[in-house]
């Protein structure tokens, strides 16, 4: 009998796939670990932070309350210690849904043309047109803030130039409201949408609008018969894309927004400084992510919903 | 339309293009750099307006690099990108290795979930979580150095460093490593001699990517810094509480032009086919 004769068959096929495992679990853990320790692991302490009781200073006391879970969408009266709405709460919630919203709606009417147009030029020409795209959005997001602060401020360009025109008498206030947030926003974001719908419109089999046209479909029909339903993937992911960053939005709300225009992650931020408690804090941020989640979750059912039908 | 349904089609006539679709990119692209163009041309105004053009100079570029607070926060940006994403790209080049060019192993979709992590979660949120946890290290150990900033920047940094690897490692020829060992190449020369150098653009590439993402990061820094370790990002966020003068223009440009560089070259290194 030889030696191998020793192993079973498969044994030693299993061993060698075990060991290849262990070696690839050994190569994955200084990631793993990393991310657990600084980014996954955190997560997990704030959900044990949401279910304490705020100290007088800010921090926890290590008692279990659920006043952080309930304060996110109601408070106590302070007479009469009745339950009442937390309408500071509501509003913000709406004012990001409904930013991030038209947010969405701005870049697809400016995104999905730019990404037409430059799918559309000469195939040499097209990689220069993608970079003037993706330069912006690899800058510094803070940076690009600061300019659309300074177009918008009272004694910015575009105040300027309308007063020198003779449109206007006065600066108008653009600072410090919904508008200026909305329009950062916009403009922050919109290389997130024209990179999917660039990546879908060059995929376009151009031959099938030739077919709307010969079948006698004018250039809207053919658009939104024919082009549209192609292109929708990448639209459903830029506006996903999209709309994501603009919900837990921090910097661009608090830079263009200040302090009344508050938006999801500013009132996130407000629980770890003056507000003062850190279980609403965590509890609100938990909220953000499961709304993120929600989005995403939509978008892969829709996703495998256009495959399955595809 | 002016084409009728019935009529030949004119000269030129094109199914790709749509009416008014190039006045709005065009308007959109530009839109996308005049108000970076007016930043950048603002810098170098000799006046403090940030909107009135009072001829060229230099003296708020001299002033910020006079300015002992933006040296300090320069420093520490650079000190800080540069450690995060030596380390992000180490691990994640390793982590590419493992989960690139295999069937499913077990614990492949966890490993693979868990580097993406970071890039699922608004970063407002892992910030205020960062905040929770290490609060509570700082107080418990009294130790406030730069560990926690290069902790926390190191894991955003990971996902978006392995993005560029797990790439290049997937178009790889798995045949010349074949061949490698055919000729009594051992793992590790295999490793060092064939399989890092075909892999070496998308660590560069991932190396780089993950430095502008460090040296842009603002939300996540102002909420684990300690008192002093302002970076650059978050020293001008600071000043935008204050009265603005074009010096914050004349730091944004330097940062532009610094991210501007390294995106153009990342783009070289990572459309090179071959």
């Amino acid at each position: 009998m030889s030696e191998q004769a020793a192993y079973r068959p498969g044994e030693l096929e299993a061993e060698a796939q075990a060991a290849d495992n262990r070696s690839r679990w050994m190569l994955a853990l200084p990631a793993v670990v990393i991310i657990t320790l600084a980014a996954a692991g955190p997560l997990m302490v704030m959900v044990v932070y949401s279910f304490l009781t705020p100290g007088d200073y800010g921090n926890v006391v290590w008692k279990f309350s659920l006043e952080g879970w309930m304060n996110t969408l109601v408070q106590r009266d302070i007479f009469d210690d009745t339950l009442i709405w937390a309408d500071a709460h509501l509003s913000i919630f709406w004012r990001s849904f409904s930013l991030s919203l038209i947010t969405t709606v701005l870049t697809l009417i400016f995104g999905v043309p730019t990404a037409w147009f430059i799918a559309t030029q000469p195939p040499g020409k097209r990689e220069f047109w993608l970079f003037l795209i993706t330069v912006p959005f690899w800058t510094n997001l803070l940076v690009r803030t600061i300019a659309i602060q300074e177009l918008l401020r009272s004694e910015g360009v575009i105040n300027l130039v309308l007063l020198k025109l003779g449109i206007i008498d006065a600066p108008i206030q653009m600072m410090f409201t919904n508008f200026a947030i909305g329009f950062g926003m916009t403009y922050v974001y919109l290389p997130l949408m024209v990179l999917p719908v660039y990546a879908a419109v060059d995929k376009l089999d151009f031959r099938l609008v030739e077919a709307a046209h010969d079948l006698y479909a004018g250039r809207w029909t053919a658009f939104r018969r024919v082009i549209l339903p192609l292109i929708k993937p990448g639209i459903i992911a830029g506006s996903i894309l999209v709309f994501i960053p603009s919900l837990g939005a921090y910097v661009t709300p608090r830079v263009l927004g200040g302090g009344k225009n508050l938006m999801f992650g500013n009132l996130i931020e407000l629980q770890f400084g003056q507000g003062r408690n850190w279980p609403l804090g965590a509890a609100l941020s938990l909220m953000l992510m499961a709304a993120v989640m929600i989005a995403l979750m939509w978008y892969v059912r829709v996703t495998s919903r256009e495959q399955s039908d595809g | 339309m002016a084409e009728s349904r019935m009529q030949k089609p004119p000269k030129g006539y094109s199914v790709r293009t749509l009416p008014g679709f190039a006045i709005v990119a065009i308007f959109t692209l530009i839109t996308l750099y005049a108000p970076i163009a007016i930043l950048v041309m603002f810098s170098f105004n000799a006046g403090t307006s940030m909107a009135i053009w009072e001829g060229f100079s230099l003296r708020w570029y001299q002033q910020a690099v006079a300015n002992e607070a933006v040296q300090d926060a320069a420093m520490r940006s650079l000190f800080l990108a540069l450690v995060a994403a030596s380390v992000a790209t180490v691990a994640a080049t390793m982590a590419a290795m493992a989960t690139t060019r295999t069937r499913h192993f077990p614990g492949k979709t966890m490993i693979y979930a868990l580097i993406n992590q970071p890039l699922m979660v608004p970063e407002i949120v892992t910030a205020v979580a960062l905040l929770i946890v290490f609060a509570a290290i700082k107080v418990w150990t009294g130790h406030t150095s730069m560990i926690y900033l290069i902790v926390a920047h190191t894991a955003f940094c990971v996902p978006f460093a392995y993005l560029p690897i797990r790439a290049r490692l997937e178009t790889m020829d798995l045949s010349l490593e074949t061949a490698a060992q055919d000729l009594y190449a051992s793992r590790w020369l295999t490793f060092r001699r064939v399989t890092l150098p075909l892999m070496w653009p998308g660590i560069v590439a991932g190396l780089m990517l993950a430095f502008v993402i460090s040296l842009d990061d603002v939300v996540i820094t102002e909420f684990v810094k300690s008192a002093g370790q302002e970076t650059l990002p978050t020293y001008m966020l600071g000043q935008l509480r204050r009265v603005v003068t074009p010096e914050v223009n004349a730091i944004s440009t330097v940062i532009l032009l610094a991210g501007a560089i390294l995106v153009s070259l990342f783009f070289r290194l990572t459309s090179k086919r071959g």
